[in-house]
């Protein structure tokens, strides 16, 4: 995957490039605003990461330009706003996804990928499957080896949402925000038990297990 | 203006000064009105006096002639007080009357004299008293002969002395008023004006409790003051905060970053040891993770309390809000052994922010979930309910934990105070404060209570337009 990555604090474009390389990205680096504006608009990008305060020109207004010019590449925007008024300004400008800032590296990274596959076929499928489990988004029915499987709406969603990106890592605080539509951070470890529970669900009685928890980043659904 | 007395330099001087010569032109013009007035009347008045004299000594004349003439005149002019009368020969030369001497040139003219003239009396001194002015009228009688009446004019200028000084004595007393004037008012607000700049430096001499002094007069200086204290006192509300939240940063959170910078360079100390660096990252990452979570709370509990714009807030239901939140925390207060219920009326909807709602009534469930567990109670439970009163919209959290003692509970909501008896527990300290500042934006109120034992935290918002 290609990323751009806006930002102009060097040393963090620098690491930032450095921890892509490693999960198998490449990232070019634009330490400014005009300059990232213009490599973005070469197209040649699968993801932008931009910076919310920019030199020479802020993140939202490269974003909102892009948008207007028919460039449709997904944005995550990074900013040390974090309050909620700002997040929405930033999605109405047309971002793809906020983070605030310090994160961890392993959220914008779970973050960029589910990006880059947002705009796969996974919308319009209505069946799931991974591996021998199967979610049936209109009848809302779950089978694992056609065994019938009885989950309460949330867990329905969560599973769908795990499905949905399947393959992928996906962070508690994706999880809060896309499951449960806040996005504030929640202190306790809540969201790990609702996913224990859907995994003794999904997982007892069977051998492989297909939920798997990625240390230090989240989750991810996956047959082995 | 250069070496302008201080004094001048006030305005209530200043304003004395003008009122003063404004009022010395008015008073000066009035009294040059009333005098000449005055002065044109008696003038007429006398012209009168002096024109009935005329026409009674020429009756005499008619009747018998010079010598009737000079007898009447005679008559006339012994009286006390009388007028002038005066018979000379074409030449000039005096021949009756009561007049010693004239001014030269007056006798030349016909009719009235066109301006006083000096004269004297008969068996007066020739001193200084004795020189009189007057008017008079001047005839040629048919035999050539010049005929004088005419009317002392002491009486005008005696009367404009009087005027005179009472214009000085008015203008003087004017003066002095305008100086008391000066005095009561001028240097009253000169001198309150003094105390508020003395107060005003010394609040910006550090002195951030004191306040501008308030006479209680209710005039324009009180209001002035009143509303510069209001501002002090939300300045001072604010840099209270200010220094509280510095304190509070200083303290907690470079305990950890201390921890934290220790425990790197231990690591860095044991290379060789691969498991225990390790350890020592993850751990370094979780206290940095801890500290990014106290860090957004600090900065989120400053924005609310600075004001959050209007913008963010709308119609949301606190009904959803209540069963989404228990919905999150249900597995984990099970897995701790808490029982979690909701009791909740139905579309309950207020103005407010969802995302500031649920958040600051996860913090309250997330801590009843945990003192309620930690306590001693056997079967641990927590309720939540949702209440509209006449007025208010009651959302409230109880436990049946240790509770807050009386005494702690207005301390439970200020920033980073963890009672010791849950100091043990993790978490920031700022999960209440976040609550209250977010209850304080939606103009509602945090109300901590219990009897017996637990604690109810009651999330208290005044009735939406939908209420």
């Amino acid at each position: 995957m290609k990323i751009l990555v806006i930002e102009d604090d060097r040393e963090a474009a620098g690491f930032m490039k450095k921890a892509f390389a490693e999960a198998g990205h490449t990232a070019d680096i634009a330490p400014d605003g005009e300059s990232g504006f213009a490599l973005a608009e070469t197209g040649s990008y699968d993801v932008f990461v931009i910076d919310r305060m920019l030199p020479r020109r802020d993140g939202l207004s490269i974003i909102a330009e892009l948008r207007s010019k028919g460039n449709a590449t997904p944005a995550l925007i990074l900013s040390a706003l974090g309050e909620v008024d700002d997040r929405v300004t930033g999605l109405r400008a047309g971002g793809d996804d906020y983070l605030t800032k310090p994160y961890a590296f392993s959220e914008l990274l779970a973050r960029i990928e589910v990006l880059k596959r947002r705009a796969g076929a996974k919308d319009i499928e209505t069946v799931y499957r991974v591996g021998d489990l199967e979610l049936d988004r209109l009848s809302h029915a779950v089978r694992r080896g056609g065994q019938e499987i009885t989950l309460q709406p949330r867990e329905f969603r969560l599973l769908e949402y795990l499905m949905r990106h399947a393959g992928q890592v996906v962070t508690r605080t994706m999880l809060l925000e896309n499951v449960w539509d806040y996005h504030f951070d929640p202190q306790t470890n809540v969201i790990d038990v609702h996913i224990s529970r859907l995994r003794g669900k999904i997982e007892r009685g069977f051998d492989k297990p297909v939920l798997h928890t990625v240390r230090g980043a989240g989750y991810m659904l996956r047959a082995d | 203006m250069p070496a302008m007395p201080a004094i001048m330099k006030t305005t209530a001087a200043r304003l004395s000064a003008l009122y003063l010569i404004l009022f010395a032109i008015c008073a000066v013009v009035l009294v040059i009105y009333v005098t000449s007035l005055s002065v044109r009347m008696i003038t007429a008045q006398t012209q009168e006096a002096i024109a009935e004299e005329v026409s009674g000594l020429g009756r005499a004349y008619q009747r018998g002639g010079l010598p009737t003439l000079v007898r009447a005149m005679e008559m006339r002019a012994r009286q006390p007080g009388a007028n002038l009368y005066l018979i000379t020969d074409p030449n000039g030369l005096i021949l009756s009357g009561n007049v010693e001497s004239i001014q030269p040139g007056v006798l030349d003219t016909v009719g009235w004299t066109d301006r006083p003239f000096a004269y004297r009396r008969y068996g007066e001194d020739s001193g200084e008293n004795s020189r009189h002015t007057a008017v008079a009228q001047v005839i040629r009688l048919p035999n050539r002969m010049i005929l004088l009446v005419g009317r002392d004019l002491g009486e005008p200028e005696r009367f404009r002395n009087v005027v005179r000084n009472a214009l000085m004595a008015a203008l003087g007393m004017m003066g002095f008023g305008a100086l008391l004037i000066w005095f009561f008012v001028g240097r009253r607000a000169l001198k309150r004006i003094d105390n508020v700049s003395a107060a005003s430096r010394q609040i910006m001499g550090g002195d951030l409790s004191r306040r501008l002094p308030v006479s209680g007069a209710g005039d324009e200086f009180d209001r002035l003051s009143e509303n510069l204290n209001a501002m002090l006192d939300r300045i001072s509300a604010l840099n209270e905060g200010l220094k509280q939240v510095s304190a509070n940063i200083a303290h907690d959170l470079k305990t950890p970053l201390t921890r934290l910078r220790n425990r790197a360079e231990a690591a860095l100390n044991r290379r060789e040891d691969e498991a225990a660096c390790r350890e020592a990252l993850e751990q370094t990452i979780a206290e940095s993770d801890q500290l990014i979570r106290t860090f957004n709370a600090i900065l989120m509990i400053s924005r609310l309390e600075a004001g959050y714009s209007a913008e963010t807030t709308k119609t949301v239901d606190l009904s959803a809000i209540v069963a989404d939140v228990v919905e999150l925390y249900e597995p984990a207060a099970e897995e701790m052994g808490v029982e979690l219920k909701a009791e909740a009326e139905v579309a309950v909807r207020i103005d407010g922010n969802r995302e500031l709602i649920g958040q600051a009534l996860s913090n309250i469930v997330d801590n009843a979930i945990k003192y309620s567990a930690g306590g001693a109670n056997e079967s641990p439970a927590v309720s939540v309910t949702l209440q509209k009163h006449a007025g208010a919209v009651r959302l409230t959290v109880r436990d049946n934990g240790p509770g807050i003692p009386e005494a702690d509970r207005e301390r439970a909501t200020e920033r980073f105070v963890r009672l010791e008896a849950s100091r043990t527990q993790p978490g920031s300290g700022l999960g209440l404060s976040l609550a209250k500042a977010v209850m304080t934006f939606h103009g509602g109120r945090l109300e901590l209570s219990g009897d017996g034992e637990g604690l109810s935290v009651a999330m208290v918002f005044p009735a939406g337009k939908n209420g």
